[in-house]
């Protein structure tokens, strides 16, 4: 075949765009820099000492005894919870999608859905310990139990599993959604009971989909820090022993070398979710649905399904609402009545709550609209565009998914520290507030790009073309054409990112500096310490600013969103 | 329109893409030169996969040619991107901008050119008439039909004086008759535009209604170029007669000629053709036979059974026996004629002159 100048040709046409150019190179850089270098540098850390390239490091955490305990232990919970919230989410898919409900049923569950994206970390463990603890509400004062312990293996477990299962149930109402009602009609036409039904038809084709909605609550699970530190006890996961290595032990290398054992575990389930079961669960699922399923309405399958998820949802709900409730309780755990608001004076006069409040609004602020658009231009590029690097940018900005927040912050301490390869260069970001916005950025960034993918690829290449074709620059098409197109996305993604970063802790609590008070670190803080009322009352501060934020989000999208008809054309 | 008409010429372009499933490299455009003359209506023509898109979509900039080089006028404009290229395009999806009205989406190649507003609201109003859309300036585009969203499109292109407008199957999303009349229409304002113009179809009636030229293309490369009629009537190959309206085949070999005609043996059946200088004795040659040109009788012409006849109202279809071939054909105003029915012995009649020999 002669030479080819076709891709000489498209390089040339790309840098006839110096704005597309230098956009490319400069998210090449950051993703480089602000992702890829910290996990290298976790790498160089435990790999490299004086002596040249050795294993001592791994030799020497392999034996400290509690290390080996903190693996099992994350395995175990990962493995639990993974089941529990993937049954679960099944359960409440199936019924929402299957089963006939009312209004009420509707609404919680509509709640249910809600939940992980407004769900602070530690508002689940706190009232875990309120209900369930020693002197817990319902332990304690109403059957009269002294001794229940809910630190530990069991507590970690059913409070991550609450956190995951809705994500599951997301998951597995748009895959249940995708099944052609006539395939399940067809087996009931040749004489399959119902129950025969669900597990030769509709359990076979959810197999890939029940997996990929394991392998992600196990991957959260496992990176999870927020839970398994307020209501772990003595039970370590791998996440919190790494935090103590870095903040008890003062052990650096240590701990690089423990976040790149965590890392390596999640990594590997990423690999498998991602590259084999997700194209795995899409593949069997492509249909849409022809038209209506017919509901089932036979009351003994419907009654008991019903009544098992309204109690779950509305158990979860309870849990969320005990925080609010339990800042207002005057002694937490033996005086209830009555309510008094001393918690919240307390943080505002003496714990500088109003300063945290701010410090975590203002960082948080800052890093949503930055993410947000850093997302839609990823999104921008890898949907609609090509040139040499694309394949980079989509695997690194995925990656990030996969990255627990505590392994982060051990590779920004080692990376950034010392400056870029301990040189000094860029060293002044380490200790500041630009380095915790980052955080958040690179935190909020896979949600924000994965949907923004999402919802440009619903759009029609040629429109696009067809601004390009006018003579729109790339600049142009993208804020003349793209943004406006995919506003909505862009606009739950702003609040996505704003909310995710308001309550981030695992990788932000190993970077803050004195001079930033963050609420969840302060919630952290008082929990530590057993003051419940002040962690319940800074608690009930985040809930209300981050639901704040998305009833505000969805204020604005119903007024100002992209408008219905241009919906409905695509 | 003021500007000066610009011709485009493809000097052996090929594009080569790599197979998903197979990993190799294939041609998608092969080595294909081509001559478009200013102000000339040119459709490229072809099955789908033969290569007509990714050509408009060279001469666009959307795709770089992997050899050889494209000139609009004296220009050679391989390196210029889309947006710099002096072309339009008319989309098969339209492609309007859904949250702009008719106006705004006629004005947006204006604003981007910072044309004064007074002129661009002149402009887009004489191009909305030119389209008979006028008065539908406030309108979203969903609020269209097909039809009329098709003609905001062609406003858009036109709006912008370009000097070549590109057409990407642009009404293959309308219903049949809205097609018809849409061909008309886009023929007539080509003409009243003077532009040049190249459109992509699959549609070979929509190409013969529209076009001064025809391209058919297949497999990457360029079949055959010419007005409809010499497509029509002198297609140089099986796969142009066969692509163009319906033709029969009968194969065999040259037998004897005189200045006039030729004898042309199939299947032992000697069959008239009219002669050219070029046929030799001895050689193979294939009869192009279009099912109207011609028709059955009761003596004289080529021996025939007939095998299948039904009518289809404005025309009687048979399908009868030449020797091995199966030949069909089309009795038009089938009222008034001889019906014959299956089984019949018949002969087959035509003049020598209304067959294409390949």
């Amino acid at each position: 075949m002669a030479t080819r100048q076709g891709a000489s040709l498209d390089r040339k046409k790309l840098m006839a765009d110096p704005i597309m150019v230098s956009t490319i190179v400069v998210l090449i850089a950051f993703l480089t820099l602000f992702i890829l270098y910290p996990l290298a540098i976790l790498l160089v850390d435990s790999f490299v000492s004086d002596s040249g390239l050795t294993l001592d490091v791994f030799k020497r955490i392999f034996k400290i005894p509690t290390f080996k305990t903190a693996i099992t232990n994350t395995l175990k919970v990962g493995f639990l919870v993974g089941i529990i919230s993937t049954a679960v989410g099944l359960l409440f898919a199936y019924v929402e999608v299957y089963v006939r409900s009312n209004k009420f049923m509707g609404g919680l569950f509509k709640v249910v859905s809600m939940l992980p994206v407004v769900s602070p970390p530690f508002v689940l463990s706190l009232s875990m310990i309120m209900l369930f603890g020693k002197a817990g509400i319902i332990t304690r004062h109403l059957l009269g139990i002294y001794d229940n312990s809910v630190y530990g293996f069991w507590g970690i477990a059913i409070v991550q599993s609450m956190t995951f299962f809705p994500v599951c149930y997301m998951m597995f109402r748009g895959l249940l959604k995708n099944i052609d009602p006539s395939l399940e009609e067809a087996a009931r036409d040749m004489g399959a009971s119902r129950s025969k039904v669900f597990t030769s038809v509709t359990l076979p084709l959810l197999l890939p989909g029940i997996g990929n909605a394991f392998l992600v609550t196990f991957i959260e699970s496992i990176a999870d820090f927020a839970n398994p530190m307020i209501i772990g006890g003595s039970y370590d996961t791998l996440a919190t022993t790494i935090y103590l290595q870095i903040t008890g032990a003062y052990d650096k290398p240590g701990a690089a070398a423990m976040a790149v054992v965590l890392l390596c575990i999640t990594l590997l389930m990423f690999a498998v979710q991602k590259y084999y079961l997700e194209a795995k669960s899409t593949a069997t699922l492509t249909g849409k649905a022809s038209r209506q399923r017919m509901l089932i309405e036979d009351k003994s399958v419907r009654l008991p399904l019903t009544i098992l998820c309204g109690a779950i949802a509305l158990f979860v709900i309870i849990m969320y609402i005990c925080v609010p409730i339990g800042a207002l309780f005057p002694t937490w755990g033996y005086t209830f009545f009555p309510l008094t608001t001393k918690w919240f004076q307390l943080i505002f006069t003496r714990y500088k709550g109003f300063k945290a409040f701010k410090d975590s609004f203002m960082l948080s602020v800052i890093a949503a609209p930055i993410t947000a658009l850093l997302s839609m231009i990823i999104s921008y590029l890898v949907v609609k565009r090509k040139f040499k690097g694309k394949g980079f940018i989509e695997a690194v900005s995925m990656l990030a998914m996969a990255v627990p927040g505590t392994v982060l912050g051990v590779g920004y301490i080692r990376g950034f520290s010392g400056g870029v390869f301990h040189t000094g260069f860029l060293q002044g970001l380490y200790g500041t507030g630009a380095i915790l916005v980052i955080v958040f950025i690179v935190r909020s960034l896979p949600t924000g790009t994965r949907s923004g993918i999402a919802a440009l690829r619903q759009i029609d290449k040629s429109i696009e073309e067809s601004a390009y074709d006018m003579g729109a620059n790339s600049m142009k098409v993208f804020t003349t054409v793209t943004l406006p197109l995919i506003k909505d996305s862009f606009l739950s993604g702003l609040v996505t990112a704003f909310v995710r970063s308001i309550t981030a802790i695992s990788a932000i609590i190993l970077l803050v500096t004195p001079q930033f008070l963050l609420i969840t670190v302060q919630i952290n803080e008082f929990a530590e310490k057993g003051s419940y009322g002040l962690a319940c009352a800074f608690a009930t501060l985040l809930i209300a600013v981050t639901y704040t934020a998305v009833a505000l989000m969805n204020l604005f999208i119903k007024h100002f969103g992209t408008s219905r008809k241009i919906k409905e054309e695509y | 329109m003021k500007k000066e008409k610009k011709g485009i010429r493809l000097d052996h372009i090929s594009k080569i893409y790599k197979d998903p499933k197979t990993g190799k490299d294939f041609y998608a455009v092969k080595d294909t030169s081509l001559e478009i003359e200013p102000g000339s209506f040119v459709t490229l023509l072809g099955p789908s996969g033969c290569g007509k898109t990714t050509t408009l979509r060279m001469i666009a900039g959307f795709e770089s040619p992997d050899e050889g080089e494209i000139f609009l006028g004296n220009e050679a404009i391989n390196e210029l991107t889309p947006n710099k290229r002096d072309t339009a395009m008319v989309f098969q999806s339209y492609a309007l901008l859904p949250h702009y009205n008719i106006f705004d989406n006629v004005a947006y190649g204006l604003k981007l050119r910072k044309v004064p507003k007074e002129e661009i609201k002149e402009r887009v109003t004489r191009i909305l008439e030119l389209v008979e859309l006028s008065g539908m300036e406030a309108r979203m585009t969903n609020q269209l039909s097909g039809g009329q969203q098709q003609r905001v499109a062609l406003a858009r292109a036109l709006v912008i004086e370009p000097s070549v407008l590109l057409f990407d199957e642009p009404l293959s999303n309308l219903d049949a008759k809205l097609r018809v009349s849409m061909r008309t229409e886009i023929r007539r304002i080509q003409q009243e535009v003077g532009i040049t113009a190249v459109y992509v179809t699959h549609d070979q009636s929509e190409a013969m209604a529209i076009s001064d030229k025809i391209i058919i293309m297949n497999k990457g490369v360029v079949a055959q170029m010419g007005t409809p009629h010499e497509i029509y009537y002198h297609p140089n190959s099986e796969f142009v007669a066969d692509f163009i309206g319906e033709a029969n085949f009968l194969k065999g070999k040259m037998i004897s000629h005189d200045d006039k005609v030729a004898q042309i043996e199939v299947d032992g059946l000697p069959i008239t053709v009219a002669y050219e200088k070029n046929m030799k004795e001895g050689n193979d040659y294939t009869v192009v036979l279009r099912p109207e040109a011609a028709s059955l009788s009761e003596k004289g012409g080529v021996p025939c059974t007939v095998e299948l006849s039904r009518f289809m109202g404005s025309y009687q279809n048979y399908h009868v026996r030449v020797g091995n071939t199966l030949v069909k054909l089309e009795e038009h105003n089938p009222k008034n004629k001889r019906i014959f029915e299956v089984g019949e012995k018949c002969t087959l009649v035509f003049e020598p002159t209304s067959v294409h020999v390949l």
